[in-house]
This record gives C-alpha cells, sequence and structure tokens, in this order.
C-alpha cells in the first residue's frame, strides 16, 4: 500500500512569499489553524494548539526538521488517534510519526508547492525525537562544511 | 465471528503505525495475498513453495495477527489462518482523511498567498 501522500500545487505568488507563509510561525498559524508558541527554528519543538473551529481541544505538536530558506520547509509530528472531543487523547504514542516536506520551486506564474508527508509506519519515541534532533545539527554542520568546500574561492 | 460494521470515525481508533509496519515487508505483502481471497490456509500450506522456514512464516503471520489482519481459526489440530480486510481498509481510510486534511490546508495557504 502506497504510505505516502504528495500533493502539487501552483500558487500564484513569489517563493519569498510563500516562504514567509510556510515559515513565519504566525502566518503559517493563520491558514494551517494552528496558534504557536513561538517561531520555528530547526531541531526545536513547535507547540501550540488547533484553532479549526470545534477542534480547539487538539494539541499540535511538531519537531521541525529542515529550513532551507526558500527550498525546503521540514517537520516531523504525530497524528492524533481521533480528533473527536469525545475521544480525542493526548497520548500518541501508537500513532505515526511522519514527516512532513515542503518544497518550493521558481514558476514563471510564482511558485509550484509540493507537499509530501511520509512514513506513516514509525512509532514516535522520546529517543527518535531526541535522535533528529541530534541529525539535524548535525546535517546542518555538515552541509555548511560542503558549502564551504566547494564554495569558490573569492 | 461477528462482522462489526462500523463508520465514520469510530472506525478509524485502531493503532495505525503498526498496522503500516506490519504491511511494510514483501514475506507478509505475499502472504497477504494469498490469503486475501478468502480460502484460509494452514501453515504448511503457506509454507509450500516458499523458500522460507515454517517459523520464518509463522513468525510473520503472528506480526499480521497482531494487528488483526489475520486471525487463526482451529481446525481440529491445525490453525488455520484467514485474512480479515478491516485494518487495512481502516488504514486507507485514514490516509484519505489525511489527504483531504492537506487538500483543504493547501486551498486555505493558495488564498492567504494569492491575496
Amino acid at each position: 500500500m502506497n504510505d505516502r501522500i504528495e500533493k502539487r500545487i501552483a500558487l500564484k505568488a513569489p517563493v519569498s512569499r510563500v516562504w514567509r507563509a510556510l515559515t513565519d510561525y504566525r502566518e503559517f498559524g493563520e491558514w494551517f489553524r494552528v496558534r504557536l508558541e513561538g517561531p520555528f527554528a530547526p531541531g526545536q519543538v513547535s507547540r501550540g494548539y488547533i484553532t479549526h473551529p470545534g477542534y480547539e481541544h487538539v494539541k499540535w505538536e511538531a519537531v521541525i526538521q529542515k529550513m532551507d530558506p526558500e527550498r525546503l520547509f521540514s517537520f516531523t509530528w504525530s497524528h492524533p488517534k481521533s480528533l473527536d472531543k469525545a475521544t480525542y487523547s493526548p497520548d500518541y504514542s501508537q500513532e505515526p510519526t511522519t514527516l512532513v516536506e515542503f518544497s518550493l520551486e521558481k514558476t514563471a506564474s510564482g511558485t509550484l508547492l509540493v507537499l509530501t508527508e511520509s512514513g506513516f509506519d514509525k512509532l514516535p519515541s522520546d529517543r527518535r525525537l531526541e535522535a533528529f534532533r541530534r541529525n539535524d545539527g548535525g546535517w546542518t554542520q555538515q552541509m555548511k562544511n560542503i558549502e564551504t568546500y566547494v564554495a569558490p574561492a573569492s | 465471528m461477528s462482522r462489526q460494521h462500523r463508520s465514520g470515525t469510530a472506525a478509524i481508533r485502531r493503532p495505525r503505525a503498526p498496522v503500516f509496519a506490519a504491511l511494510g515487508d514483501e514475506v507478509r505483502l505475499s502472504l497477504i495475498a494469498k490469503l486475501c481471497a478468502g480460502q484460509p490456509y494452514s501453515i504448511s500450506q503457506l509454507t509450500e513453495g516458499s523458500r522460507l522456514t515454517r517459523q520464518a512464516i509463522t513468525k510473520h503471520l503472528r506480526v499480521l495477527e497482531s494487528v488483526g489482519i489475520v486471525h487463526s481459526v482451529h481446525s481440529g489440530r491445525e490453525s488455520l489462518f484467514e485474512f480479515d480486510p478491516k485494518p487495512i481498509e481502516e488504514t486507507r481510510k485514514y490516509l484519505d482523511l489525511v489527504s483531504q486534511q492537506w487538500d483543504q490546508a493547501l486551498a486555505r495557504l493558495k488564498s492567504f498567498v494569492e491575496d
């Protein structure tokens, strides 16, 4: 079974505008309908509550993975078992931890946004979140190193 | 065996990640392919024509059983395994729901950035 979701959407707005709507936590909260505690930062946990009418009891918690300006924004999160108020539980321990990636590409009319959500077979664990955090730090440094290495000497 | 027909959100309360994980294996998918025709099979029948040992097949069947994709029924001294489509249907419904939620969120994003 295909356990990956992919959506492509053409937006009539410049990449810089779309990037801000995705990564400024207040703007993200507007269209996603979540009230977030603070700005997004790679390796950091983002917390808040859904503002979608009828779902205000639902907790939002994600670990921001990558913020590659105007190219890639990603986070991991867990889906609650049930969104219904009567059966909602903040325990997501048996639910998939998925990776959500937004990638942006400049087009003639604006921006092509590709959203993927994958990893529905992964169980969350504090250790995994911790590993993600460490990985990300490691990768950020790694990418910086490569960047320095390949950058033409000026 | 009782057949429960649950609808809507009630049908998606089963822990989902283990179902996805159970489906993420070639051997288990091939077992499902055999069993989903509806006829129950014994471990010997499922091992026949496979390069895997009886123990290995049993182990995979237990994984499928733990998430409700197969049930064992006793027939004399033998255990037979039969397929239950419910967990896979629920999993698919759940993915459809997540997919719809993204459609709605992206539509809101579109009007947010294009205004």
